[in-house]
Formats: structure tokens, C-alpha cells, sequence
């Protein structure tokens, strides 16, 4: 396969495609603009259709849609547009549709400025919507992860008809980086049973998709049926598929464990050899799916790591679930730059340094 | 410069081409099989008169795509070069555009490449050319990207856009000037000596 040179963004678009996704519904906003600029180009050459929406909700609300017939459809933004999709996907997680989102975090809050953050990761992971319910969140580090994830998005949207995020930052939305792509894969709504429109002709009323469960009974029923679908998919990422839930390095002999996701991660892998370098036996165990979040991997370490720091572009919101995981059994401590600053290899490994008690 | 990865932190002011040369040499590295990463500024930076690209080229995987001790800086202006030229390592190279930077004093562990990359592209009628300079320039000092292969890199990219071919001829004479005033102008005797010349 030969490698091309693509920006993360245009990865997105491109491997949407390759999904099976012809329908997309956003609005622009940095730094994810190039998404819908690429979309807008490419989707109406595969017969696709590419809208921009009015706003954030519209988009949302048009995915609603184009998600209930059954179609393989994204939409994306940015961090406030990411705020005003939220009404839409407790919607959609309500009524089981399945949809797509990529959410290019920026600075933040109100409108911050547009430069790469991770500071809606509670936004994304912990559920930014009303109501008990869960989004598949995915987290990669590579424009490579950003072609992948996206296609693994689709096919775990339709498998738990659930919305899924790709949950990236500025940089790596930006940066380029050569990837291989795979060959496209093909999808027709018609295979889906529960999507409106089809059983037309057997039923003679259609399917009906709904997330208004008036009678108390009836709701809580619906509740738990989602609760069981959640812990579903978190088995099945824990047993059957625990590769695609995180990565590590050097993890095996390691005295000093250190987390982060996204962009964070490639700066955390030369913290790493610097340390070994400078015989500090640190390792790092990057999450990719962030919910579910791979608890497992870090209970693993807690019996062999003295002691963990999870790093991020935000004031401290993941070493949340790193604390959650390890469950008191180790010390947990945090290093993260906000207002859209990516840290340098250099500040992280003065941290450890300090960490490992050697200044 | 090491010769298994080369950190190149290319600086100027929005529309001399800064984003465009990082990208050129990138697709050149990943036609020579290089491992790459570009990370562009963006959004409020590229208005500001240091718009930027850090560009990775490397044999082996490359992890953190930020650049913090560049191996090279390419400046194609002053606050470019007032922004960045501190910041290289120790032995490294800091190649600037001698056609809108003045010589000034400059840390001595350095190597240092003038190149007045606007005058040059300015006589053959096109200051947006400067960039290409710099691209041939740059090509014969790495280890990693041949001056081959960046101009055939060069002419990929130009004909995807559609450019006329005697538009991509003007730009790979510019690609071409850059890299044979490297080669013809003797500076070299010392690793870290200082060029002391000017003009073609």
C-alpha cells in the first residue's frame, strides 16, 4: 500500500467515506473547518451528501434524521459547536440511533480560542447531554489512529446503534502525517431492521424511533435496557478487544507510569526515552477509547508502578478516571497546561524528574 | 545534524510560503521513505508575522511531532529569526532569507547559511518564489531528502494543482538557484564556520 500524506482532518473526512458514510451534516468552526471543506469536495463525488447546516443544533438534529433511516452519517465540530450538539446526541442516545461525531477540541470555555486543548474530555467521556447515557469515545494520537478510529466509530455505531465521538485536538487535526487507507467498505441502510423506512411492506406502519417513554414504568425499563447495552459494549471492549482500548510502552519495568491520550501521548512517548536515558524507569500507558475507559491496564500497573502521572492539555480532568481505576492503590498526580498550550518534553520531564525525587 | 532525524522549524510571514516548503519537504522524505510529521500553526498565529511549521523527518517511528530544540531553522524574516534562532541545537543550522535580515550577531556553535532568497526570487519576477529557494538550499545540507527527490516532490504537487508547465519549470528554476548557491558558494572549510558572503 502505498502512503500518502494527509491532515488529520481530511483523515476524518476521508475514512468517513470509506465507512460507508455519504451523509454529512456540519457547520465550520477551527480548527475543524477543513473537515467539512474536504467533505464538501469529496462526498458529492461518491454520490454523498454534504449540508452546512445553519448551526451546530441544526447539523445535529439533520444526523438525527439521516441516522434514523438508517444511513451511515457524521457530523463534527468544534468545542462550542461540540456544546450545542449535545441536546442532539442525548436524543440519540435516548432513541438508539447510531451516528458518528468528530469533536476537534480547542480552547476553552466559552469561546476560548482555536488553538488545540484537551478540556472536554468530561464534555465527551462523562456525557455533556441530559439523561443516564453513554457515548463510545474514541481518542487518537495519529493521523493513521484519526483513518482507523473513524472506521471502527461506524461500525460500533450501527453494531450498538449508539452515537460514538472521536474525541482530537487542534494539532493533530491540523499536523499531516503519511497514512495507508484501507479499502472502502460498503453499507446500505436497508440491513438495518429497526431503521425507519424499512419493513414498510411487511408491517404496513414502518419502524417508529422514539426517546419519549411518557409512563414512568416504561422509561425506567427503557433506563435499564440502555444501562445492560452499555455494560455490553464495556465487556466487549474489556474482553474481546482490550487492544483497541489502550497502548503501552515500557510499562513492564516501570517505576513511574505516565497517561494522556491524544497529542499528549506522542510528547509523553519522548518523556519516556528521555527518562530511560537518564535511568528513570518511567513507561507510558496511553488510553484510546476513553469510555470504556481501560480500567484493567491500570489496575495491571498498580502492582508494579510505584506511582502515576497523568498529563493533559486541560486543568485535570482524566487523572479523574486514572484515580477512579487505580482505586486509591497507587498515588495518582497530575501535570497539564491549559488555554490551548501543547507542554513541552522538557516541562514533562522535569516533572518526573521531581517525581522520581532526583532534584 | 544527526543523521537519523532531522527537527526543521521553518518561520515567515504569511504568504512567503513557510507552510508550503514544510510540506514540500515532507512529501519529498515520504517518497524517499522517510518517516514525517508537519504541524502548522494555525488560526490567530498565521496572521502574526512568525506563521511557522515544524517539520520531522526520521528514519525510525517519530513520537512527540512538537518540535522544542530544532536540529535546523529556516527564517525568512526578522521576527522569524529573533523568534526561533535561540532555541537550535547546539551545532545545528539556521538558514535565513539575507534579503530581508540584516546580519547581526549570531550565537557562534552554530552553522550559519545566508541565503537572500527574495532577491533571488524577485529576478525571476516572483518574491513567492523565495520559498523554493530555501527548499534547494535545504536540500543540500540533509542527510534525508535529495535535492532529486524534493524537486520531483515539487513538480507532483504543482501538476495535482493544475499549475502550467512553464509556471512549474519558473518554480523548480527557483528549487534549482537555491541549491546550486549552496553548492557554489564556499563556506563550508569549517563545520560550524560562519558564511561571510553575500550575493550571487
Amino acid at each position: 500500500m502505498t502512503k500518502v500524506l494527509m491532515k488529520g482532518n481530511e483523515a476524518i473526512g476521508e475514512a468517513a467515506i470509506l465507512a460507508g458514510c455519504r451523509h454529512y451534516f456540519g457547520h465550520p468552526m477551527p480548527p475543524q473547518s477543513e473537515l467539512l471543506a474536504y467533505l464538501a469536495k469529496r462526498l458529492p463525488e461518491v454520490n454523498g451528501v454534504f449540508l452546512q447546516a445553519e448551526n451546530e443544533t441544526a447539523a445535529i438534529h439533520m444526523t438525527y434524521g439521516a441516522g434514523s433511516a438508517g444511513a451511515r452519517v457524521m457530523t463534527s465540530s468544534s468545542s462550542p459547536g461540540m456544546s450545542l450538539f449535545q441536546e442532539g446526541i442525548s436524543h440519540m442516545a435516548g432513541a438508539e440511533i447510531p451516528c458518528v461525531i468528530a469533536d476537534i477540541m480547542r480552547g476553552g470555555p466559552g469561546l476560548g480560542n482555536v488553538s488545540a486543548a484537551q478540556a472536554d474530555y468530561w464534555q465527551a467521556v462523562k456525557c455533556g447531554g441530559h439523561g443516564d447515557y453513554r457515548t463510545i469515545v474514541f481518542a487518537p494520537a495519529s493521523v493513521q489512529e484519526m483513518i482507523d478510529m473513524t472506521i471502527s466509530a461506524f461500525d460500533y455505531a450501527d453494531r450498538y446503534r449508539n452515537p460514538v465521538v472521536i474525541l482530537a485536538d487542534g494539532v493533530l487535526a491540523q499536523m499531516m502525517e503519511p497514512v495507508t487507507l484501507p479499502a472502502p467498505t460498503d453499507h446500505t441502510p436497508d440491513s438495518k431492521k429497526w431503521a425507519l423506512g424499512n419493513n414498510f411492506k411487511e408491517k404496513k406502519s414502518g419502524n417508529y424511533s422514539t426517546s419519549i417513554f411518557k409512563a414512568k414504568e416504561e422509561l425506567e425499563e427503557h433506563n435499564w435496557g440502555l444501562y445492560q447495552k452499555y455494560q455490553v459494549i464495556s465487556d466487549h471492549f474489556r474482553k474481546d478487544k482490550p487492544e483497541l482500548t489502550y497502548e503501552e510502552y515500557l510499562c513492564e519495568d516501570a517505576d513511574i507510569i505516565l497517561t494522556g491520550y491524544g497529542i499528549i501521548a506522542r510528547v509523553l512517548q519522548t518523556v519516556v526515552e528521555k527518562c530511560r536515558k537518564r535511568g528513570i524507569k518511567a513507561g507510558l500507558l496511553r488510553p484510546k477509547t476513553l469510555w470504556p475507559f481501560p480500567v484493567e491496564a491500570f489496575q495491571q500497573y498498580a502492582e508494579t508502578a510505584s506511582m502515576f502521572l497523568a498529563v493533559e492539555m486541560s486543568c485535570g480532568q482524566m487523572v479523574e478516571d486514572v484515580k477512579l481505576a487505580l482505586n486509591g492503590k497507587k498515588p495518582v498526580y497530575f501535570f497539564g497546561r491549559a488555554g490551548g498550550s501543547v507542554p513541552s518534553d522538557f516541562e514533562i520531564f522535569n516533572e518526573v524528574d521531581k517525581l522520581a525525587g532526583r532534584n | 545534524m544527526s543523521a537519523k532525524v532531522e527537527r526543521i522549524i521553518l518561520a515567515g510571514f504569511g504568504g512567503q510560503g513557510v507552510l508550503f516548503l514544510g510540506r514540500l519537504l515532507a512529501e519529498a522524505a515520504l517518497k524517499a521513505d522517510k518517516n514525517v510529521s508537519w504541524v502548522p500553526s494555525y488560526g490567530y498565529e498565521i496572521h502574526t508575522p512568525t506563521a511557522n511549521c515544524s517539520l520531522i523527518i526520521a528514519e525510525n517511528q517519530i513520537a512527540s511531532p512538537m518540535i522544542t530544540v530544532p536540529d535546523s531553522v529556516i527564517a525568512m524574516n526578522t521576527p522569524s529569526l529573533n523568534k526561533f534562532s535561540q532555541k537550535i541545537k547546539g551545532g545545528g543550522m539556521l538558514m535565513y532569507n539575507s534579503s530581508l535580515i540584516d546580519r547581526q550577531e549570531f550565537r557562534d556553535d552554530i552553522r550559519l547559511v545566508e541565503i537572500p532568497a527574495t532577491d533571488m526570487a524577485n529576478d525571476l519576477g516572483d518574491p513567492s518564489l523565495a520559498s523554493l529557494v530555501m527548499a534547494g538550499a535545504y536540500a543540500k545540507f540533509s542527510n534525508l531528502v535529495t535535492y532529486e527527490g524534493v524537486e520531483e516532490a515539487l513538480r507532483k504537487l504543482l501538476e495535482k494543482q493544475r499549475i502550467k508547465e512553464d509556471e512549474i519549470n519558473l518554480n523548480i528554476e527557483a528549487l534549482k538557484q537555491g541549491f546550486k548557491y549552496v553548492e557554489e558558494t564556499r563556506y563550508m572549510s569549517g563545520r560550524y564556520a560562519h558564511a561571510v558572503f553575500r550575493g550571487i
